[in-house]
């Protein structure tokens, strides 16, 4: 098969290989990693809901949260859902502030039922899921980090070289014109891919130590208020990062997309990527 | 990529969807998997009393930190007729200035007491500035002035099989199933009972305890939640197991889902 692209590599007639691309221990905590973030955001998002607002500082001054989601009365039973951030007041009726509860009746409650997990209104649940995976997320990071270090994943793969940081106006110009390796550069990390994972990895770790620090046990060990500014500010830190997460979920499904949906999908299953070589070349699988 | 191969794939990602979509309700009401999510709360508690000591102390704060308004939760106004939690009992206490009103102590212990406000007035004070952390996310910051529940279970001297310390409240927090009122209650263990910040509290920011935050005595258990802070306490009872009251969970909130150990 030919390769028309100027950004293959190799000229002259290619053929495609399945080559293997994404180790077991990776790939198995990244699917265990899809499922207890999701779960997480769900059941964090259930329990925002007792409490619908967010502060900075140790303790709550309840006139002034930074972001406020609340409902208002309105003719005919209807219920008006607002959301302040800052100073700016937002009407956001059906989504935020207020929506339809299971029963389908206007309910006041800072995230819809399709964000929550349970979609009832119930902090107690919420607590009872967001601990099971919360424990679940960090077994699997902690395995995860275990064989990042031990089979070199995360020193090799994941740590940007010094020419990957000169690499990255160049990376920057190709991604904005989704322009992708196809050849056997594209089993490796470029440096905005290192950048973005070891960044999640980061936000991950952060995310948990701000979730450590709304535990009144912990803190008395710990004074981990301190790390963030207050316990307040640590719950908003929490709720920042849980969504700055869900801001690289949305760049990551599109970059999966652009580069290969399915291409990429398999690579994180079957662990096999195809990648394009020359006709002389050998090695790999040949793709029915 | 092989067509039966993305069948099965896609195939996957559309169940799971629909499994989502469809189920998230039933998922979450049923009590086979609320059982399995619950099985973390011993990991917590665990990871909790691990990680930091026993005698540990909670960060204690500046007369400058205090909250300009602290949040009364749960039960606030007993004081009131109208309310729910209110009882004749009660209110006569608070006609009385609690003049007649009495801490008992007793259960598992070799010297029961009846105490007075006046009483426990007159023993060691022991004052702290505190975060008060709600389950439901907020926090707000006090001053704290009571008895340390260690010099009252000392002085009580505890029974070699006692655990638990339950605490018998004033407030009907809501209704039994026959409509008879079901007071407030809460139980600790000895750690917690006899840690230096566990006090029975009579004053918050230097004035008599008021009603909305548990009048005349409430519980200050400050490394945990706000549901452990047991308000109107009536009765100190030292006992092997808490399993006979409520739903023997150990608490009312407790008894609806909500953790004995409320360590976060």
């Amino acid at each position: 098969m030919a390769d028309h692209s100027s950004n293959g590599g190799a000229a002259g007639p290619t053929h495609k290989v399945l080559v293997p691309r994404h180790k077991l221990a990776t790939r198995i905590t990244h699917w265990i990693n899809v499922v207890a973030f999701v779960m997480l955001l769900l059941s964090g998002l259930a329990i925002f809901n007792a409490h619908p607002a967010l502060y900075w500082g140790q303790k709550t001054d309840f006139d002034h949260p930074w972001l406020a989601m609340t409902a208002t009365p309105a003719p005919g039973g209807k219920l008006v859902g607002h959301t302040k951030v800052g100073g700016a007041d937002f009407v956001t009726t059906g989504v935020l502030g207020a929506s339809p509860g299971v029963d389908g009746k206007p309910q006041a409650r800072g995230f819809p039922k399709w964000l929550t997990m349970p979609p009832y209104k119930a902090l107690v649940d919420g607590r009872h899921w967001h601990f099971f995976f919360a424990w679940l997320l960090v077994l699997n990071g902690l395995a995860y980090l275990a064989f990042g270090f031990w089979n070199g994943h995360l020193p090799k793969d994941l740590w940007p070289t010094r020419q990957d940081l000169k690499e990255i106006p160049h990376e920057i110009v190709t991604h904005a014109k989704l322009q992708f390796p196809k050849d056997e550069r594209a089993t490796r990390y470029n440096v905005l891919q290192k950048m973005a994972y070891g960044g999640v990895i980061l936000a991950f770790i952060v995310l948990i130590l701000a979730g450590l620090t709304l535990s009144p046990r912990l803190d008395a060990g710990f004074h981990l208020p301190d790390l963030f500014f207050g316990r307040q500010s640590a719950r908003s830190i929490h709720f920042i990062l849980a969504w700055a997460i869900v801001a690289f979920l949305a760049l990551h499904l599109f970059m999966v997309v652009a580069s290969g949906t399915w291409n990429n999908i398999r690579s994180m299953i079957t662990g096999r990527y195809a990648i394009e070589v020359p006709e002389t070349s050998e090695g790999g699988d040949h793709e029915a | 990529m092989k067509p039966e191969r993305r069948g099965f794939l896609s195939g996957l990602v559309l169940s799971t969807s629909a499994l989502v979509l469809a189920g998230c309700n039933k998922i979450a009401n049923s009590s086979a998997v609320d059982h399995v999510l619950t099985s973390a709360e011993a990991f917590n508690r665990r990871m909790g009393h691990f990680f930091v000591r026993p005698k540990s102390l909670a960060r204690e704060y500046s007369r400058a930190d205090i909250s300009r308004f602290f949040k009364p939760n749960g039960s606030i106004a007993p004081d009131n007729p109208a309310d729910a939690s209110s009882t004749p009992a009660y209110r006569a206490h608070v006609a009385s200035n609690f003049a007649d009103w009495r801490l008992v102590i007793d259960g598992l212990v070799e010297h029961p007491q009846t105490l007075s406000i006046a009483d426990l007035k007159a023993m060691p004070a022991k004052a702290q500035i505190t975060r008060h952390d709600c389950v439901e996310g907020w926090s707000s910051i006090a001053e704290w002035r009571g008895v340390q529940l260690a010099r009252l279970l000392q002085k009580a001297q505890l029974k070699p099989n006692a655990k638990y310390i339950v605490f018998h409240c004033a407030d009907a927090i809501d209704k039994n199933d026959d409509g008879s009122p079901l007071f407030y209650y809460e139980s600790i263990d000895l750690e917690d009972a006899f840690h230096p910040q566990t006090i029975l509290a009579y004053a918050m920011n230097g004035q008599p305890l008021p009603v909305p935050h548990g009048a005349p005595l409430r519980l200050r258990v400050e490394r945990q939640l706000g549901y452990k802070q047991a308000k109107y306490v009536m009765r100190v009872e030292a006992v092997d197991s808490y399993k006979r009251y409520g739903q023997g969970k150990g608490g009312y909130w407790e008894d609806n889902g909500y953790e004995w150990y409320a360590g976060i």
